[in-house]
């Protein structure tokens, strides 16, 4: 081997690699898809098919949404670009074809429609509708916290009173009962199938049910591979609502992103679901591709600050901390744009709408001349933690706040924490000084954001906040109606002290972003976060 | 040496690996508990409050005492149960049963792949040193070691899938359009073979050519670089430049003498290359969404899911096991010193 050759074979290599991108301009191969069958590929895994099981993942309740009716449902409204969303504050009915509500607000009395059945054929009747609100409550875990939000919380409430009158007795009147009835939670068993295959030691057909949907719902479950796939087939019958347009959806688990993403840019997949905000970004200006982004209601990505922290215990210290965040730097790097900017409001709150957004913006003076007024004029040492499997916005979020902070002379030491603790450590010991926290509520209203996040002990109130004229506001608020004349003054004042006393600082309304292959219609937003795939119709 | 013998042998050796598996087994369940995490705090989910973690603390058998936890576990492993992976929502031994043929079958793809590449290479690099075969040798085997799996996977992917369109979607073991053949091995290839399903053969061969083709060009290197130094040491010692003095062939030499003598070091390589590779084809089975136990029990792990994390360390132990018996036995085959001092 001499020079000139290897030079000569050097050459060559590198004009052939250089010319590899241009083949992009192949005519892309044609996809022999039966336009009746989606495919929709995610980064998860399904763990069980029955959402109320121990140990059921989020990803799961999928086959809850897709494979089983409830008494309610959301309805559909139009978002302002133009995509779809489910709309809480218009309950429609799905398994109920009506109810009503006794005066004093205590007895939903719901008429189950005639003509639904099971997959097996067996009508669905109010005893079917008991024992499945009775096992929601009763077999403990997530499911039975979410059902105790509405204030369902024990079989008592629950009676048949004929097999088509199913009525539930509130301990006082609550607006959110009715709502959580459309969750993913309060499905409808086919009673008789489970009970046929149960046992003394497992009453409530967990085994069976865990590999076996026994629903009414729009699609049934054709094939489970655990790891690989799940296919959807749909049930002709679906009595509940219009039939859906796809005959056929297979989920495929494909754990890479950049798997993904090739899948979904090639055209060899319909959806990709929750995909992060820079694919979204990117794949927005791709022909081919069409990608919703839709901000997550009741979500704010925000900063804590614990109060058992000796600093913190200063408000002025913890609004300085809110005056030094460089919140339009981390919306560009974190959130690479996507998302509702919370911060640069007013100072007066003057509505309701939540989220909204804090008066804080990026003001060093503000933030010097406030923390110099405390002890800790001259600064002072904190870990700045966030959880690992949520990295991709919160490491460099926690970075641009370490720089912002430091410009004020705080020092914040970045901690990283696995997502294996982090519910431990954070949500249950609440011992982390400064964190980063991403809680959204499932039902819409700010009173039950604020709820979960403002009164002490509560699970998201992870910054140990306790301050009892919010917490009072908090307890009278939560169940009233929208309508009552007390509702809107109260939430009023929750959020200025909630701003006031700003111990959860909020950085941006973060968005779930899906990207479909053109010509894909009917996808609706849902605060669950997972793909409803009962409205989509094929191109 | 007679099969009385070497049965027996085989026998020690399989009683002799019992303490070393217990020992394991011990040492993964104090570790895997020993890990920060409470999997019990994880599975319960979203919005669990105190009550409903201890539940699940409970449903887990997490609440009892470690040496109850233990005892347990090894009277569950007695009767053939190796728990629940909550992770998956499956029996461990459903997933063992099902990830570690899928790893195998790429694994093995692609060491019979690279050792159709390697050891030719290897020998004609030996025979004709510094010449552009040497070089080609040199350069592919520091290519194929120094670049990591997941960006060879992710290069191959793009330029055969993403720019071509050559490979199939990178979407698992099989397109959505079939169905996987019947259960004999676990192996697809094999297993379509075997139901005479030609078009399945083909599809899941399809599905697996660029995950091997990755694989393989990580464990080219250490194969065709053994291969070149056992060949390089053989050809120059005493006995092959006698048999070249005696008269014999060129290619008689090269084969009967000199490669079986260099086959010793290429045996030893391939078990190590197998046992690494093995688990470390996790970040190819993300990358090509393989279900295998790679992935399998770093998903586990991260989440601290105990009872899969320990069956998967218990079947690799005993697939070691297995595979050390086995490189044993080709070492009499081919060496008929080894052995001799029973």
């Amino acid at each position: 081997m001499n020079r000139r050759s290897f030079l000569k074979g050097a050459t060559t290599l590198s004009v052939g690699a250089s010319l590899l991108p241009l083949t992009q301009l192949l005519p892309r191969a044609a996809q022999a898809a039966a336009n009746e069958t989606a495919v929709v590929v995610f980064g998860g895994t399904i763990n069980s098919l029955d959402i109320h099981r121990s140990g059921t993942n989020r990803a799961s309740y999928q086959v809850a949404i897709n494979c089983y009716d409830r008494l309610v449902s959301f309805g559909t409204k139009n978002m302002p670009d133009g995509s779809l969303s489910y709309d809480f504050d218009n309950v429609q009915p799905e398994m109920a074809e009506s109810w009503d509500i006794s005066e004093n607000g205590t007895v939903m009395t719901f008429k189950i429609r005639e003509g639904a059945t099971f997959w097996d054929g067996k009508p669905v009747t109010a005893h079917d509708v008991k024992w499945s609100l009775d096992r929601a409550v009763s077999l403990g875990g997530f499911p039975t916290v979410q059902m105790r939000a509405g204030r369902l919380e024990s079989p008592d409430q629950f009676k048949a009173l004929d097999d088509r009158t199913f009525q539930i007795t509130l301990p006082f009147p609550s607006k959110l009962a009715l709502p959580d009835l459309a969750t993913p939670i309060p499905i409808i068993i086919n009673s008789e199938a489970a009970k046929a295959n149960a046992s003394p030691d497992d009453p409530w057909a967990t085994e069976y049910l865990h590999r076996n949907p026994a629903g009414s719902g729009a699609f049934k479950v054709s094939r489970w591979n655990a790891g690989e796939q799940l296919v959807y087939e749909r049930n002709d019958d679906w009595a509940c609502g219009p039939q859906p347009g796809y005959q056929r959806v297979i989920l495929r688990e494909v754990p890479a992103q950049s798997t993904r993403r090739a899948l979904i840019e090639r055209g060899s997949v319909t959806a990709s679901q929750d995909i992060p905000n820079k694919d979204a970004k990117e794949l927005a200006e791709k022909d081919g591709v069409k990608v919703i982004t839709t901000p997550i209601e009741n979500c704010i990505y925000s900063l804590c600050t614990n109060l058992d922290f000796e600093p913190f215990k200063d408000k002025r210290v913890r609004q300085a901390i809110a005056w030094s965040i460089p919140y339009e730097a981390i919306f560009e790097q974190a959130a690479y744009g996507q998302g509702v900017p919370m911060w640069g409001g007013s100072n007066e709150v003057t509505s309701i709408a939540w989220p909204q957004k804090s008066p804080y913006e990026e003001n060093l003076e503000k933030a010097r001349a406030l923390l110099a007024q405390t002890d800790y004029k001259d600064g002072f040492e904190v870990p700045l933690s966030f959880n690992l499997s949520v990295a991709d916005w919160a490491e460099p979020t926690a970075l641009l706040i370490q720089q912002g902070l430091a410009k004020i002379g705080i020092t914040a030491t970045i901690e990283k924490i696995p997502g294996a603790n982090w519910r431990t450590i954070a949500l249950v010991e609440k011992k982390l000084p400064l964190h980063l926290e991403n809680f959204g509520g499932w039902l819409n209203t700010p009173d039950y954001y604020f709820f979960w996040a403002y009164i002490k002990g509560n699970l998201f109130n992870s910054y140990n906040y306790d301050n009892p004229e919010m917490t009072g506001l908090i307890e009278k608020t939560l169940d009233m109606a929208v309508t009552d004349p007390a509702y809107a003054p109260n939430v009023t004042r929750m959020i200025e002290l909630a701003f006031d006393d700003i111990p959860r600082i909020p950085l941006w309304q973060p968005t779930l972003n899906v990207a479909f292959k053109e010509g894909v219609e009917g996808y609706e937003y849902w605060f669950h976060r997972q793909m409803d795939i009962r409205p989509l119709k094929p191109a | 040496m007679s099969l009385g013998v070497k049965s027996r042998r085989v026998l020690n050796r399989l009683l002799q690996a019992v303490p070393t598996i217990f020992g394991i087994l011990v040492v993964c369940f104090l570790l895997t508990r020993a890990l920060p995490g409470d999997p019990a705090a994880y599975f319960a989910g979203d919005m669990a409050d105190e009550a409903s973690i201890e539940q699940v603390r409970e449903n887990l058998g997490l609440n009892q005492s470690m040496p109850m936890q233990f005892v347990s576990y090894v009277s569950d492993l007695a009767q053939g149960d190796l728990g629940v992976a909550i992770s998956t929502g499956q029996t461990v031994t459903q997933e063992l049963a099902k990830r570690l043929p899928a790893s195998l079958e790429l694994t093995l793809a692609a060491l019979l792949l690279s050792l159709v590449i390697a050891i030719p290479l290897g020998v004609l690099a030996a025979t004709r040193p510094n010449t552009w075969v040497d070089h080609l040798c040199r350069f592919l085997v520091t290519a194929g070691v120094s670049l990591p799996t997941f960006f060879t996977g992710l290069a191959l992917l793009y330029v055969f899938y993403y720019l071509l369109g050559w490979a199939p979607p990178p979407i698992g073991r099989l397109d959505m359009m079939f169905l996987p053949p019947e259960t004999v091995t676990g192996f697809y290839t094999i297993d379509s073979l075997i139901a005479g399903d030609w078009a399945l053969f083909k599809a899941s061969l399809a599905q697996m050519a660029l995950p091997v083709i990755t694989l393989a060009l990580f464990t080219l290197a250490p194969i065709a670089r053994m291969t070149r130094a056992a060949m390089l040491q053989t050809l120059s010692s005493d006995y092959v430049r006698t048999a070249r003095a005696a008269g014999l062939s060129g290619r008689r030499v090269l084969v009967t003498y000199a490669f079986r003598n260099a086959l010793l070091p290429v045996v030893t390589t391939l078990g190590m290359v197998f046992s690494f590779v093995l688990g470390a084809n996790v970040l190819v089975e993300k990358v090509f969404a393989w279900p295998g136990i790679g992935s399998f029990a770093v998903e586990a792990l991260v989440v601290s899911d105990y009872a899969a994390v320990q069956g998967f360390v218990l079947s690799m132990a005993l697939l070691f096991v297995s595979l050390n018996l086995l490189i044993d036995l080709a070492y009499t085959l081919i060496d008929p010193r080894v052995g001799e001092e029973e």
